[in-house]
């Protein structure tokens, strides 16, 4: 899509579409307008115009003048043109720590293994994970598997005459097989708060660290989940099983599924029957020590958003999908061979936009009560920096601030 | 060529980080010998605790073990790729290996001497490394800190007349203790704090 043929299409579509990218995605945009640049490293593709418009500002994240170089003034003189060192100063320190990288980093679990002496006790640990543990698991889940399709299958093809019924037999199911999916880890998973009731206008966001995240909290309560449509045996599950509880799969290089699911999205929310919604705000996975920033969609459509904050314990496993790593299935197949995923999941308090604050404000107050309850730091880093360069924009706001105080140092004589 | 450079440490390097994952140890296996070793080479610019915390990052940006960091991974930290001298500090990050990466940091040191400040500074500037800073090593400088807010002609202007106030010509180059002079005493401040878990 070229920046002249947007400009044709109907505004209303335009904004759908606006609509639909800022909620929380999984993975990267495909669209032209981000493919007809590419980055001089060639390998990742650079921020298009079009992610611009979604991606909230960092400036209006950064405490003020963090990122603005300290002013001076009087005369410009030599020195002043000479001393680069702010710039310097700033670029040393993202080497030598950022706080981007660090939300994606792996954090394998406190060895213990390795010692000599434990060596025989982690080797019997090996034996029994990997050949008694695995295929009880494996037997588990297939169990599950064939109880679920075997009565879901006929439940969705008999009971299509009595809607309700059908509905109401589908989110059992679907809230039983996420139950074999978190026993097939052994999910040792503590709730806490109220569970989530059918509400119209309300909707659940929760930070992210793997698509078990969403097992762990469907085998709670059947939500509705907004997520990028996934290739292989995920992507199939997603368009027949999880389209029957309402999860909104589409895929973003679609332009045409955008606005239907702009309209999905609206028309769901609305409705009292509805699966509660659930949304990643984040777009991508975050390794359960940092929060990025939230996209600001979930926090502009008008309804209650209840926080869930999900909190693992990495004693035996490190549960963060490191996707550009390892697929999902790998993943589960790392889970499936640990002992244990321990996790704490909290349902927060429900929160209203205030009168007089911004959706942005919105997010990050909801973000602060994320970050608060699951221990987690905040960054002011959009996720989908993982998948693009920073767009030019930042570093022309730099380059603007040293320019101007520079010319007008020069005029003052 | 500047990686398969000289120092023992490039070899222990290997070891210590093969031994590394093979004890699943996130903490570093440098020996006290590497870790003075490279205390030396940066003039005592950075404590024990520090080395190693730059070494975790060093090897956490040399994803694929290949000694140095690819470009393209310094690229990839955001907070780096907007800087408006990204550019000219790739260009001297280049192929260094963990010992020249401490000595590149150690000027970001609080412990590190103002000569020393300045002389980075001026190897920012000096990009053929002959020792003068020529009217168009600081108009490139200046094209990069600015962009597009200021047209070529501004930038040429501003340095002919700040130049010529400070005493020199426009084609007259600069040395680095023409920088000492200039920046001597101009209350620079550039330190970094490398943070130790």
């Amino acid at each position: 899509m070229t920046p002249s043929s947007r400009l044709s299409v109907p505004s209303a579509y335009v904004r759908a579409c606006f609509r639909i990218k800022r909620f929380g995605l999984v993975t990267r945009f495909c669209s032209g307008g981000s493919v007809t640049k590419m980055s001089n490293a060639g390998k990742l593709k650079s921020s298009s115009s079009e992610l611009d418009l979604d991606r909230p500002n960092i400036e209006d994240y950064l405490p003020s003048g963090s990122s603005v170089q300290q002013e001076r003034h009087g005369k410009l003189r030599l020195c002043d043109l000479l001393d680069i060192s702010p710039s310097l100063s700033e670029a040393a320190g993202a080497i030598v720590d950022d706080t981007f990288t660090r939300c994606f980093k792996s954090n394998p679990p406190e060895p213990w293994n390795w010692n000599v002496y434990l060596l025989p006790l982690w080797c019997c640990g090996v034996v029994i994970r990997y050949l008694i543990m695995f295929p009880i698991r494996i037997l588990v889940l297939t169990l599950g598997w064939i109880i679920f399709l075997s009565s879901f299958i006929p439940a969705h093809l008999l009971l299509k005459g009595n809607d309700d019924l059908r509905k109401k037999i589908e989110r059992c199911l679907v809230e039983m097989m996420c139950s074999f999916f978190v026993a097939s880890w052994t999910g040792v998973v503590k709730y806490h708060g109220p569970r989530p009731s059918m509400r119209p206008k309300q909707v659940f966001v929760a930070n992210h660290t793997s698509m078990i995240d969403f097992i762990i909290l469907e085998q709670m309560t059947a939500f509705a989940v907004i997520m990028q449509k996934h290739p292989g045996w995920v992507g199939l599950l997603q368009s027949t099983i999880l389209e029957s509880v309402g999860c909104i799969w589409f895929n973003r290089t679609e332009a045409k599924d955008r606005e239907i699911v702009a309209r999905k999205l609206r028309e769901h929310v609305q409705g009292a029957t509805n699966n509660p919604l659930l949304i990643f705000p984040e777009g991508t996975c975050v390794n359960n020590h940092y929060t990025v920033m939230f996209k600001k969609g979930a926090f502009e459509l008008g309804c209650t958003v209840c926080p869930v904050a999900i909190k693992y314990n990495k004693i035996f496993v490190d549960a963060f999908w490191n996707s550009r790593k390892q697929s999902f299935t790998t993943h589960l197949l790392q889970l499936m061979t640990s002992w244990a995923v321990v996790c704490d999941v909290w349902y927060l308090e429900p929160q209203n936009l205030k009168p007089g604050e911004t959706p942005i404000e919105f997010a990050e107050r909801v973000r602060d009560i994320i970050s608060l309850r699951a221990g987690l730091k905040k960054v002011p880093w959009d996720g989908y920096l993982k998948y693009s360069r920073p767009s030019p924009k930042h570093r022309e706001q730099k380059q603007q601030n040293f320019a101007e105080s520079v010319l007008r140092r020069f005029e003052e004589k | 060529m500047r990686m398969q450079c000289n120092t023992i440490l490039v070899s222990s390097d290997c070891v210590s980080r093969k031994e590394e994952e093979a004890m699943g140890n996130t903490s570093s296996m440098l020996t006290q010998y590497d870790i003075e070793e490279v205390q030396q080479h940066c003039n005592n610019a950075f404590n024990q605790q520090e080395i190693v915390s730059l070494y975790q990052r060093f090897c956490q940006l040399d994803r694929n073990n290949c000694g140095f960091i690819p470009s393209d991974e310094f690229l990839s930290i955001p907070e780096f790729a907007v800087n408006p001298l990204s550019q000219s500090l790739l260009r001297m990050l280049d192929g260094l290996n963990f010992k020249e990466f401490v000595a590149f940091l150690s000027a970001f040191s609080p412990r590190a001497t103002l000569h020393h400040k300045i002389e980075f500074i001026f190897k920012v500037y000096d990009t053929d490394c002959n020792g003068k800073v020529t009217f168009h090593d600081i108009l490139r400088a200046l094209r990069d800190l600015t962009g597009p807010f200021m047209s070529e002609q501004q930038r040429e202007e501003v340095l002919t007349q700040v130049l010529e106030e400070a005493g020199y010509a426009k084609d007259s180059s600069l040395t680095l203790s023409d920088f000492m002079r200039i920046l001597g005493n101009s209350g620079l401040k550039m330190e970094v704090e490398v943070p130790v878990d």
